[in-house]
């Protein structure tokens, strides 16, 4: 799915928790989230600390789409 | 009735010469010619070749456009219920004429096709769009080819449903068929362990893909004033599930308008997703889908502006190709409404 | 290790006030199976009522949704008994003798819990897909009680505890009974099996368990598997009920309890054992969330096959999406230490079937034996009888709106069908 907003020109962040699946269908611009059911939270969390976390994966996405990138690329959190 | 069908072969099986006559023009003859005859036989009068087209293989290569139109008026004239080509083993210029003609033939007459050859066949390369037939790689093996052919070739002009490749002897096409092996699963994968421990060669049933890549675009130069889209597979949606989204092999995606939504709350969204434990994303849909940071920064001016629309789909058990073409589909509004870059995120 | 198991064949259930096995019929009293169920306080807690059904073989009947489908049996000699860690004390199980009701089972139906609880047709073109409607069906059909929607997995917990009672209960029945015949099964200490195949190729089962959460899990002598490492567990302890099924993923490949007590990968490779290769152990290892656990684990399994040095494993799958990777992280890591796999697992190709099945690949993995594509569409003709509910079948995994039509008949993917895509390769099902 990711492939197909590129392909149609929109540059585009992958946000998930299996990066290897992200790696191999061809996502370019990756983040490693939390876990499958909660990707951007962790309910061991309280609700502040979770904002700030789920805030701290999506700042980094936000870094990502402006890094420009020639290959895929996993930006660690 | 009998149902009408015509037959392509090359001069090499109408017996007019080897490579020496392989320059002759189409030819077209009435009834039976070399191998048409044991397809007649088999069929059992249940099927039977009204005519057969003769080609040089050089003639063909040489001069396709000219050789197809030609053949193609003549197939055109006949209205057959069926278009036979080959078999042609592992003649490689007579096999991609067979494959070739058999594609024009079913693309623009809207006849059912059906050819045979060597797997390793150049022709063989259109496998995923016409029915090929494996063959051996000589003519020595038209006494087996001919049959399975034959029968195969009933059976799509009896408008029968088509078994799985390894069941109907055609070679496989890139459309996964189910049917049932005579022994069971994990006997099958102590046979085929065994035959690879023990350097035996052995068919995986289900050969792995090979994925293609698009290039990355250029980053976003100011995100002050970028209009960013969340997307995701996680199957976030209003609370209710007013689409029904299937919670597992979706047939479609949703599109929601999150215009002045601050954050999702458990009252007004939850996740249509089967795969995944449900209770985290129904309790705070923000954990899969961060619209309320998304809010932080568009207030921050950290971002222009987070884009009106969500799209959102169940990546579980839904097929790629079904995933790809709601992704393709709905980049395109994306693009129309003036986004410029899309988080999507996965559960 | 040696268990041996004696089969009583049962090929009737009645209802009855006594309860007995006599001349291959079950004769079993509802009551009582219902107040041994209720003597666990959770399923007390959390199971308003039961009722009871039993479907036979042939018959026009419907199954839906069920959760969990399971062999009774019981310990007669040797240490431990049923389901250790979870109904038994913990002590290891696999080794003396073990009775084993086969042609029968006890299955839990009722309310849904999850998205995903599946259908077992006893007649029609369903039968053919599930291995469950060769069965007689003891029927256990469970009434969630008030407020169960907010304690999922607790109502969860007490289902899968009662079906395990329920089995324990009939299987008891068995204890006295002369079995029709009897199998032996044996695994040697890994230096004895050096000694006594030299020349066999030392395999293993890489047996990969659902834990990705809650309403997805397996249990190992109790012990929640996304909460294991990667271990090494005897194939003949799997037939006591070492592993239990928690799981609730589409009903197609979700490892049922019967899968696990009557693992078709364990019979293969004991056919095989001491002929074509050495049956050295099983590996079981799980199929985590969090990706730093998937990488542990595949490490760990990796690790393992290596020590043990084998030659070969097989590894199967349970679910799907992003145990996917798992299942390739595994075969690439075991294929890098220089052992050979063969995998099984299902595929996911579309209802036209020209997706792609899986949602990774590695070309190391170029031994795959499937258990079908789970998105194939089939229709379900109307049946006579319906024993649980047909209120979900629209929203189980692989059904969708208006699966139900209106003339009684379903329209829907195999997904549904309970056992359809098994990916230990229980089934003769395979797609090309």
């Amino acid at each position: 799915m990711v492939k197909e907003i590129e392909r149609a020109g929109i540059p585009v962040v992958h946000m998930c928790t299996v990066t290897p699946i992200s790696m191999t269908v061809g996502a370019n611009r990756i983040v490693p989230t939390i876990a499958i059911p909660h990707p951007l939270g962790n309910p061991a969390l309280s609700h502040d600390e979770e904002k700030a976390l789920r805030r701290k994966l999506v700042e980094r996405a936000l870094e990502a789409l402006t890094t420009e990138v020639e290959d895929q690329t996993i930006f660690e959190v | 009735m009998s149902y009408k069908v015509v037959h392509y072969i090359n001069q090499f099986f109408a017996n007019i010469g080897g490579e020496e006559m392989a320059h002759v023009a189409p030819e077209l003859r009435d009834g039976i010619v070399g191998p048409g005859l044991a397809f007649n036989q088999a069929w059992k009068g249940e099927a039977e070749i009204a005519k057969t087209i003769v080609c040089g293989d050089s003639y063909f290569a040489e001069h396709e456009a000219d050789a197809k139109s030609q053949i193609l008026e003549w197939v055109k004239a006949e209205k057959p219920d069926f278009f036979l080509a080959g078999p042609a083993f592992n003649a490689g210029r007579y096999g991609y004429a067979c494959a070739t003609i058999c594609a024009a033939v079913q693309d623009e007459l809207g006849i059912p096709v059906l050819t045979g050859m060597y797997e390793e066949n150049p022709g063989a390369d259109l496998k995923n769009k016409i029915l090929i037939v494996a063959t051996a790689n000589s003519a020595a093996g038209m006494r087996k080819a001919a049959p399975a052919m034959a029968k195969l070739a009933l059976k799509i002009m009896k408008g029968e449903k088509l078994g799985a490749s390894c069941e109907e002897g055609y070679m496989p096409n890139g459309i996964r068929k189910n049917f049932f092996e005579k022994k069971v699963g994990a006997e099958r994968a102590v046979d085929m362990l065994v035959a690879k421990l023990n350097g035996k060669p052995f068919t995986t049933e289900y050969p792995m893909p090979s994925f293609d890549r698009v290039a990355p675009n250029p980053a976003v130069k100011d995100l002050s004033h970028a209009t960013i889209a969340l997307c995701t597979s996680g199957g976030i949606v209003p609370k209710g599930n007013p689409d029904h989204i299937e919670s597992s092999s979706a047939s479609h995606y949703g599109e929601y308008c999150i215009a002045g939504v601050q954050e999702l709350t458990s009252e007004g969204y939850e996740t249509a997703h089967g795969g995944y434990d449900p209770v985290y994303a129904n309790a705070d849909p923000n954990r899969v889908l961060p619209v309320d940071v998304m809010r932080d920064f568009e207030r921050e001016g950290k971002i222009g502006k987070l884009h009106d629309y969500f799209y959102t789909t169940v990546g579980n058990g839904t097929s790629v190709a079904n995933a790809k073409s709601f992704a393709a589909e709905y980049a395109q509004k994306l693009l129309q409404a003036g986004v410029h870059a899309v988080i999507m995120t996965s559960t | 290790m040696k268990l041996e198991l004696g089969y009583i064949q049962i090929n009737d259930i009645q209802f009855s006030k006594e309860c007995k096995v006599e001349a291959n019929t079950l004769y079993v009293d509802p009551d009582a199976v219902k107040a041994f169920m209720y003597e666990d306080d959770d399923v007390k807690a959390w199971v308003k009522d039961f009722s009871f059904d039993v479907a036979k073989p042939g018959e026009s009947v419907r199954i839906t949704p069920v959760k969990d489908v399971i062999e009774p049996r019981v310990k007669v000699e040797g240490p431990g008994g049923m389901f250790p860690g979870v109904i038994s004390k913990v002590d290891t199980v696999g080794s003396g003798k073990t009775h084993v009701l086969r042609g029968m089972a006890v299955v839990t139906a009722g309310k849904i819990v999850g998205f995903q609880e599946g259908i077992i047709d006893m007649t029609g073109p369903g039968a053919d897909y599930t291995p469950f409607s060769k069965l007689n069906n003891f029927v256990v059909v469970a009434e969630p009680a008030e407020g169960y929607q907010d304690h999922k997995h607790e109502y969860e917990h007490a289902v899968r505890i009662a079906g395990l009672r329920a089995a324990v209960f009939i299987g008891e029945l068995g204890r006295n009974v002369t079995p029709d015949e009897s199998e032996e099964f044996e695994t040697l200490g890994i230096k004895e099996g050096i000694e006594e195949y030299p020349d066999l190729p030392r395999v293993a089962y890489v047996h990969m368990l659902q834990s990705q959460g809650l309403l997805h899990d397996t249990y190992v002598y109790g012990v929640d598997a996304k909460r294991t490492l990667t271990t090494i567990i005897n194939p003949t302890e799997t037939m006591d009920g070492a592993i239990i099924s928690g799981n609730c993923v589409s009903a197609c490949d979700k490892n049922t309890t019967y899968h696990h007590q009557n693992n078709p990968v364990v019979k293969a490779m004991f056919a095989a054992h001491g002929k074509t290769l050495n049956y050295v152990c099983n590996i079981i290892t799980n199929e985590n969330v969090y990706l730093a656990d998937k990488q542990r684990s595949s490490d760990w399994t990796a690790k393992l096959c290596r020590l043990l040095d084998l030659d070969g494993a097989i590894v199967s799958q349970e679910g799907f999406g992003n145990p996917d990777t798992d299942l390739i992280m595994n075969t690439k890591k075991i294929e890098l230490q220089g052992v050979k796999t063969t995998i099984i697992t299902d595929e996911y190709a579309g209802q036209d079937g020209k997706s792609q099945s899986l949602a990774d690949a590695d070309p190391l993995a170029d031994a795959v034996v499937t258990g079908g594509n789970a998105n194939e569409v089939i229709i379900l003709p109307k049946l006579d009888k319906v024993i649980g509910t047909l209120d979900y079948v629209d929203v189980i995994a692989g059904g969708h709106a208006g699966s139900l039509r209106p003339d009684g008949t379903i329209e829907a993917e195999l997904q549904v069908i309970t056992g359809a895509t098994n990916e230990m390769g229980f089934n003769r099902l395979s797609a090309r």
